[in-house]
């Protein structure tokens, strides 16, 4: 019933091409752009010294013209989890570097890597990048109290864009979008060797000629397994049991070690 | 080889850490010393976070306590009463620490502040020692003979109330002296991560005048509860004991704590006292430098806890 139905539908949506063929043209069909993961989770073990993701994608009613012009442009990015992160700043007192100012912001992604099909600056304009909050140097980053002046939240702002890029969190893989054909495409993301777990976002961002079009998105789980992490799990959520572990072994090492050792 | 420690969250070398676990070993046999005061430095040089080694550090402490008060204890030069008295003003003096600890955390100024104490404490005790070690080296050249100091003379300690009778210790002295100085060094073990027998020896002989032969058995039980304690706390309510580092550097110090103490018996006291001396001044003078030196960045990220 259903696919007859569909083919109803068909039927009756190549008719009112045919009929009006120049309605069919102007306006032309709204580009979109959709993201494919091929699982929607990562196990990484303790050892992960960081990899390369690649996600598929494709556009969907590209215009051919402006595709052979190579007017279109891709950007995916893969955040991770929002978490709220104190930026301090060391000061000299007395001679001493101490920890004196510090601003809070809320909901910094914890990572963020991008792959582009040209250096950001090229696609669109910086206006742009601010208005839809994209890329690692436009990202909006929410200051927890945000009457602090603008000075002191735009330094350590950058401050903590820095710090992110520095770690590896923060990263930009420009020509990290790859045109397979006139609508398929392929990014590749970096994962830093210290991405964190949790539920991170892969979004696209579809650009024609410069104007902004089109985001897709979908979600990948990065979970840590092996021995080191359920350790850490442990820790975390026993916490007392792991500390009775702790000082079990200590005691049981340090008898052992008596005994083997034993020089009196 | 390398190991990836689950709570610290860095890649190690497994060999680097049970040698820095079999010379601290090494040095607390020859010194007779627990080494805890070595170890946390030493961890925070090799990049393990301070707030880790502190906790890791407490934890190391116990084994090499316990194997420690273990024969003191078949020798019978321990003094379970004044051990246990110690012990209840270490358990205060530690659960303060824990509280001070996190909200220093919470600040940004923990490590600092472990810095800060660090240099104070291991510069003043290390400075201390090399005087006194290097008026009995000179002494003892001239062929003088070492001033001994009378026991049985009091001071202002023994005026205070509420005293108590520790026999094994042939002691008659006030309670309060001896609950403070327990707190203290439960204090101090839950912020730096020692035993604090590098306090507690000097403290009880000096101080309490209990007799040398059960101070250090004594002053090793009572580190050995105070620093399960601090483990113990640290683990619920810091998650910062890395067990796996913790067992890296207690198998090295087990086995290094044997050779050390044969090492020791060879030299002789004031010569080991101006070693230890230096060491710990060394400690101090590297921890200083990081102090004052400009840091290669002024901001550092941290999460809300």
């Amino acid at each position: 019933m259903a696919g007859l139905r569909a083919f109803a539908a068909t039927v009756s949506f190549s008719l009112l091409f045919a009929l009006s063929p120049a309605a069919a043209q102007t306006p032309p069909a709204v580009e979109s752009i959709q993201i494919g993961l091929s699982t929607d989770a990562i196990s990484i073990t303790a050892g992960f010294s960081g990899a390369d993701l690649t996600i598929f994608g494709s556009l969907e009613n590209p215009d051919p013209l402006v595709s052979r012009q190579g007017r279109y442009d891709v950007i995916v990015v893969l955040e991770g989890p929002p978490r709220p992160v104190v930026v301090r700043r060391k000061d000299r007192v007395l001679g001493v570097w101490i920890n004196l100012e510090s601003e809070t912001f809320d909901n910094v992604p914890v990572s963020y890597s991008v792959a582009t099909t040209r250096p950001l600056q090229d696609i669109a304009e910086p206006t742009k990048y601010k208005q839809l909050s994209l890329g690692p140097q436009n990202l909006y980053m929410k200051p927890a109290v945000e009457t602090d002046s603008p000075a002191t939240i735009e330094e350590f702002t950058a401050a903590l864009r820095e710090r992110k890029t520095a770690t590896g969190l923060y990263s930009e893989n420009v020509g990290g979008v790859q045109f397979l054909s006139q609508s398929l495409f392929r990014a590749t993301v970096r994962l830093a060797p210290n991405i964190p777990v949790g539920t991170h976002k892969a979004r696209a961002f579809l650009f024609k000629s410069g104007m902004f079009v089109k985001e897709s998105s979908a979600q990948l789980e990065i979970r840590k397994s092996g021995f080191e992490q359920s350790i850490f799990r442990v820790a975390h959520d026993y916490s007392f049991l792991y500390g009775v572990f702790a000082v079990s072994l200590a005691m049981l090492t340090g008898w052992l070690g008596r005994i083997v050792f034993r020089k009196d | 080889m390398g190991i990836y420690l689950p709570i610290a969250e860095i890649s190690v070398n497994v060999f680097v850490l049970l040698a820095m676990g079999a010379a601290v070993g090494f040095l607390s046999g020859m010194f007779g010393v627990g080494g805890g005061f070595l170890i946390t430095p030493l961890l925070i040089f090799y990049n393990i976070p301070p707030a880790i080694a502190v906790a890791t550090g407490a934890n190391q402490v116990i084994a090499s306590s316990f194997s420690g008060a273990l024969s003191h204890f078949k020798r019978g030069t321990l003094d379970f009463k004044l051990g246990g008295v110690l012990l209840a003003g270490g358990i205060v003096g530690s659960t303060a620490g824990i509280y001070v600890f996190a909200l220093l955390r919470r600040l940004g100024q923990l490590d600092l502040f472990i810095s800060l104490l660090y240099v104070a404490l291991l510069g003043t005790v290390g400075g201390l020692m090399l005087v006194e070690s290097v008026n009995a080296l000179r002494a003892s050249r001239s062929g003088a003979a070492p001033v001994l100091k009378k026991s049985g003379q009091h001071n202002w300690i023994h005026r205070l109330p509420f005293k108590m009778r520790f026999r094994a210790s042939k002691l008659f002295v006030s309670v309060i002296p001896v609950l403070g100085l327990g707190a203290a060094i439960g204090f101090l073990s839950s912020i730096m991560g020692v035993g604090g027998g590098f306090i507690m020896v000097p403290a009880l002989i000096y101080l309490l005048k209990v007799p040398t032969n059960v101070v250090i058995g004594t002053s090793l039980f009572q580190i050995i509860f105070t620093s399960a304690y601090t483990t113990l706390v640290h683990a619920t309510t810091n998650q910062t004991v890395d067990v796996i580092l913790a067992f890296l550097l207690m198998a090295g110090g087990v086995a290094g704590a044997q050779y050390g103490a044969k090492a020791g018996q060879r030299l002789r006291g004031e010569q080991l006292r101006a070693l230890l001396a230096l060491l710990v001044l060394a400690v101090a003078i590297r921890l200083a430098i990081d102090l004052f030196a400009t840091p290669p960045n002024r901001y550092s990220l941290a999460g809300l806890t």
